[in-house]
């Protein structure tokens, strides 16, 4: 067994767990944080992104002892208390998500998209820097003006516009 | 239309919980004291059984039980059954094996489940797994679909030659006639490649026992959790079906392969009593590919007669459809009922006769896979169209237009009849949103940067809103096709509807929420809509086949009616009027032509006071129910239109623009009808582009993992130039008629009709990929079409 430590979501977080289990095992199983969706099991779908020190992460494919000291941020940390984070409101207004699966990773690549890359994206940029996250529902159609709208609130601060639920 | 009724693009109500993180599935769920599964599966496709020895694997840490198929046996646990019996055509039954969910004696595929070990964790389980020692005698093994009957391997001795029936629908010697008279016959060799649905998130389940009660619950990923509850209790056996509760919570994507009832969920509910704790199951990614129902999988000899004014006047089809190593819950009926009786299209083609031969190989099972059956015939009928078209020298469009049925109702040889449409309509729209007119320029601008370009159409039908029970039932199903609807309005007003659609990904809880908005003049925000569980919902047929509207709402509305009808009832007294005089409308009863009204949240609250009438003159309460079973399938139809560039250097095919533009009926909610499409379009690019499930000769699956398999991702694909008519459907009240499946039939042949275009002959098949059209760009065209 080994200790681990880290920032989980702005808690501080520390076990003794078995030094095989993964990053998304530890958020999932021992924080109980299963909004992190594991997928594919090899890097491929995105379903288990997570931001590990501000940067974008596949936590399938992650021990959780190589995020031992880091500041970890899950889908559960995003919004600010009740008010949601500009991605996850305009997931919700452009229907960028079906079975909701993926979401979570998708959202969680997106926002890392735009910090990077700033707010002002092309739809092929966007399209390329999704390659490393899979939907079997949407076509992706939806999720590209998602993340357009998103990226555009997340730089101008603009709120997404809410429409009628 | 009110901003949350019928035809509002709605917000969807269930995506705050997916958004944050919130969702429930079944691996999110950790149950008290639960042990952790691992399933020790064949590595041979085909072998005898001839010892399994568990010890070593036993005695390492955290073990709690290792079962077998032998335990199964002693406890007299039966085998997975498979739900549709077809005949063949000299009218004997479909020879099936047995299906343990275990294996018994032989492993069939690479993958079939020969063992479960239940430990403490997850890691020790599968390090447990991996001890087992299973002795095999390794046999031939046969896996291509077209060599299957009569091969030196023998899946199961109950069908010796592999054949598991061979089935017939049409008139064979009208359609023979048809084709002595031809002035033209197209004839085209077809492989429906098979796939691997592949929804993100893989099945799951979790077994509990209460001893204190003898009741069972499993958690699953169900499509359709009650029919999961009618198998595991009265075929396999496991409990009476009043102690088994079934509950299919958030779930991540079906696509058809959560319809199924498996080995796995079987085998936890079982071992839950057998170790006393609750057993839970995940599948990893390369157990999926490995254990999930495929799809398709065709090997088809296609036929079109056309008389000398360019009529279509004969269709006929030779199929082989691989079934796999067992017969799945509705395989049998996929490339049967669910194919042949839309081999007719949108076209009016007098004589149609189809012979499908099902046979057994050693690979995973092959079942219902989005669109189920549809797909393959609509790739059949338009593919031999556009080819016979091209053939003809005649424009696609216009050759399509010339043989579309123009009359309804409409009946097609092979069982159907059409009850509306307007297929030029979704033609000619298609072909504007398209710029069909400007594609020569395209092409000629294409071919000045050595690039080529092509167009091809796919004018799909497809048989929706599953099904009248009685035709089914006619047809072999060995259950009738209705939904379920419980409307329960509460003393204040707010409502639950339970209902026995399931929803995994479609919105139900949303779009169900809309009707009875619409229908009660209530704020959509205080209707509920429950489904996936057994014990809070009666029973109930599922989610697919495109039925949740047309069918499952259906069964709502019929609800709703009654409701409304009650709530008339209680008004009358609560105003002193006569119950002819009441009126409904806009959410209020109303005493006709007087200022008297009560708000509907005020009849409610009527309705369980009961002052007002005594519970002899009219019971208390306001709840109804109601089953609906549909009179007709819907006909869903439209026109995908797609352009791809394709580079000769590379072999590389971009879609450069896709049009759909669809005929869905009455629409709930145009945004999430709308994403349908997307995705289904996304899935048939991914079938003509990329997809395919591979064994090699040994029957070792090579496409396994998200590594080794392709499925479109966001750069693969563009945006999509979607479009509606509508023909609303007659024969259900809200003339739904379905959108899930839509797309995934629709755009394969749309796909390869435009490759074939570009590189102006026909020798290709899907998926073509870089390396199959680098090749097919260099080939020239053959003598004979063939695919």
């Amino acid at each position: 067994m080994a200790i681990v430590s880290m920032t989980v979501n702005g808690k501080a977080v520390t076990a003794d767990i078995d030094p095989r289990t993964l990053l998304v095992q530890f958020l999932r199983e021992h924080l109980r944080l299963t909004g992190t969706h594991v997928g594919c099991d090899t890097s491929q779908c995105g379903a288990c992104v997570v931001h590990m020190n501000g940067a974008a992460v596949k936590a399938c494919t992650t021990l959780a002892l190589q995020a031992d000291g880091a500041a970890v941020t899950t889908i559960e940390g995003l919004a600010d208390g009740a008010d949601l984070h500009p991605m996850q409101a305009a997931f919700r207004e452009h229907h960028g998500l079906q079975c909701g699966y993926c979401t979570p990773g998708m959202i969680m690549t997106a926002v890392d998209m735009v910090n990077r890359l700033g707010g002002d994206l092309s739809e092929e940029t966007i399209r390329a820097e999704l390659e490393g996250n899979i939907c079997r529902c949407t076509g992706y159609h939806n999720i590209v003006r998602a993340v357009e709208t998103g990226a555009k609130a997340m730089a101008g601060g603009e709120p997404v516009r809410q429409a009628a639920e | 239309m009110t901003s949350t009724g019928i035809g509002a693009p709605v917000r969807r109500k269930e995506d705050q919980r997916f958004i944050t993180g919130q969702g429930r599935y079944t691996d999110d769920l950790a149950r008290p004291g639960q042990a952790h599964a691992a399933f020790v599966r064949s590595p041979y496709a085909h072998a005898r059984i001839k010892s399994i020895d568990t010890s070593a694997a036993a005695a390492m840490p955290g073990v709690v039980a290792i079962l077998t198929g032998d335990d199964l046996a002693a406890d007299k646990i039966g085998g997975l059954i498979c739900g549709w019996m077809i005949h063949s055509k000299d009218g004997t039954p479909m020879k099936a094996g047995p299906h343990p969910a275990l294996a018994q004696g032989k492993v069939r595929y690479v993958g079939d489940q020969v063992a479960v070990v239940v430990a403490e964790t997850l890691a020790q389980a599968r390090d447990a797994a991996e001890a087992v020692e299973v002795d095999y005698e390794p046999l031939p093994a046969v896996v291509d679909t077209a060599k299957a009957r009569g091969a030196g391997a023998v899946v199961h001795d109950e069908a010796p030659d592999n054949v598991v029936y061979e089935w017939h629908l049409g008139e064979k010697g009208a359609t023979e006639a048809a084709f002595a008279r031809a002035k033209h016959v197209t004839t085209l060799d077809i492989t429906n490649n098979r796939l691997v649905p592949n929804p993100i998130e893989t099945r799951a389940a979790i077994g509990e026992y209460d001893a204190g009660t003898g009741g069972y619950t499993l958690y699953t990923t169900s499509q359709n959790p009650h029919l999961a509850r009618l198998v595991l209790s009265a075929f396999i056996g496991i409990a009476p079906e009043h102690q088994l509760r079934v509950i299919a919570p958030d779930v991540g994507g079906g696509f058809g392969s959560k319809i199924f009832i498996y080995a796995e969920e079987t085998v936890c509910v079982w071992a839950a009593k057998k170790v006393g704790r609750p057993v839970k199951w995940t599948s990893d990614r390369t157990e999926a590919f490995l254990a999930d129902a495929h799809g398709r999988d065709h090997v088809t000899r296609a036929q079109m007669a056309v008389d000398e004014n360019g009529k279509i006047i004969g269709l006929r089809v030779h199929t082989v459809a691989n079934l796999g190593a067992y017969l799945s819950t509705f395989s049998s009926s996929v490339p049967t009922y669910l194919y042949a009786p839309l081999l007719s299209g949108q076209y009016d083609i007098p004589a149609i006769y189809a012979e499908v031969d099902g046979v057994y190989t050693n690979t995973a099972p092959v079942d219902a896979y989005r669109g189920a059956g549809r797909p393959e015939a609509t790739y059949v009928v338009e593919r031999l169209v556009e080819v016979t078209a091209r053939q003809l020298g005649m424009d696609p469009a216009k050759f399509r237009k010339k043989n579309y049925i123009k009359r309804f109702p409409h009946q097609t040889p092979v069982i159907m009849n059409y009850d509306i449409g307007d297929y030029a309509a979704s033609l000619e729209k298609a072909m504007e949103i398209a710029d069909v007119k400007g594609f020569g320029k395209r092409k000629r601008e294409s071919a000045k940067r050595g690039k080529l370009r092509g167009m091809g159409y796919s004018s799909y039908i497809e048989a929706c809103g599953i099904a009248p029970s009685q035709a089914v039932g006619s047809l072999g199903a060995g259950i009738g096709l209705w939904e379920s609807a419980e409307v329960r309005v509460n003393p204040t007003g707010s409502i639950e509807v339970l209902t026995g659609s399931h929803s995994h990904g479609q919105g139900h809880e949303t779009t169900f929420a809309q009707l009875v908005a619409d229908r009660l003049g209530v704020p959509i925000e205080t209707v509920n809509i429950v489904h996936g569980d057994t014990d809070k919902v009666q029973f109930g047929m599922g989610t697919y086949g495109s039925r949740s509207g047309a069918v499952g709402m259906s069964a709502i509305s019929k609800a709703i009616d009654k409701v409304i009808a009650k709530g008339k009832k209680v008004a009358a007294y609560a105003l002193e009027a006569s119950e002819g005089d009441i009126e409904f409308e806009g959410g209020r009863f109303k005493v006709a032509g007087t200022d008297r009204s009560l708000a509907f949240g005020e009849v409610s609250l009527q309705a369980y006071i009961a002052h007002k009438f005594t519970g002899q003159d009219l019971e208390p309460g306001l709840k109804e129910g109601a089953f609906y079973d549909p009179t007709n399938f819907t006909f869903p139809a439209g026109v995908h239109i797609c352009e791809v560039e394709i580079d000769p250097d590379t072999g590389v095919t971009r879609i450069d623009r896709f049009t759909a533009v669809d005929d869905f009926g009455v629409v709930i909610n145009p945004m999430i009808v709308e994403g349908q499409v997307h995705g289904g379009i996304a899935q048939g690019v991914g079938q003509a582009l990329m997809e395919g499930a591979i064994y090699d000769e040994s029957g070792q699956l090579v496409t396994a993992s998200y590594m080794d398999y392709q499925m479109p991702r966001a750069g693969d694909l563009p945006s999509f130039q979607v479009g509606m008519t509508s023909t609303p459907c007659p024969s259900n009240p809200l003339g739904i008629k379905g959108c899930g499946e839509a797309g995934a039939i629709a755009a394969p042949p749309a796909v390869m009709n435009a490759i074939t275009d570009a590189l102006g002959h026909e020798d290709i098949a899907m998926p073509a990929t870089p390396r199959a059209v680098w090749h097919a760009v260099r080939r020239a065209a053959p003598a004979i079409a063939a695919e």
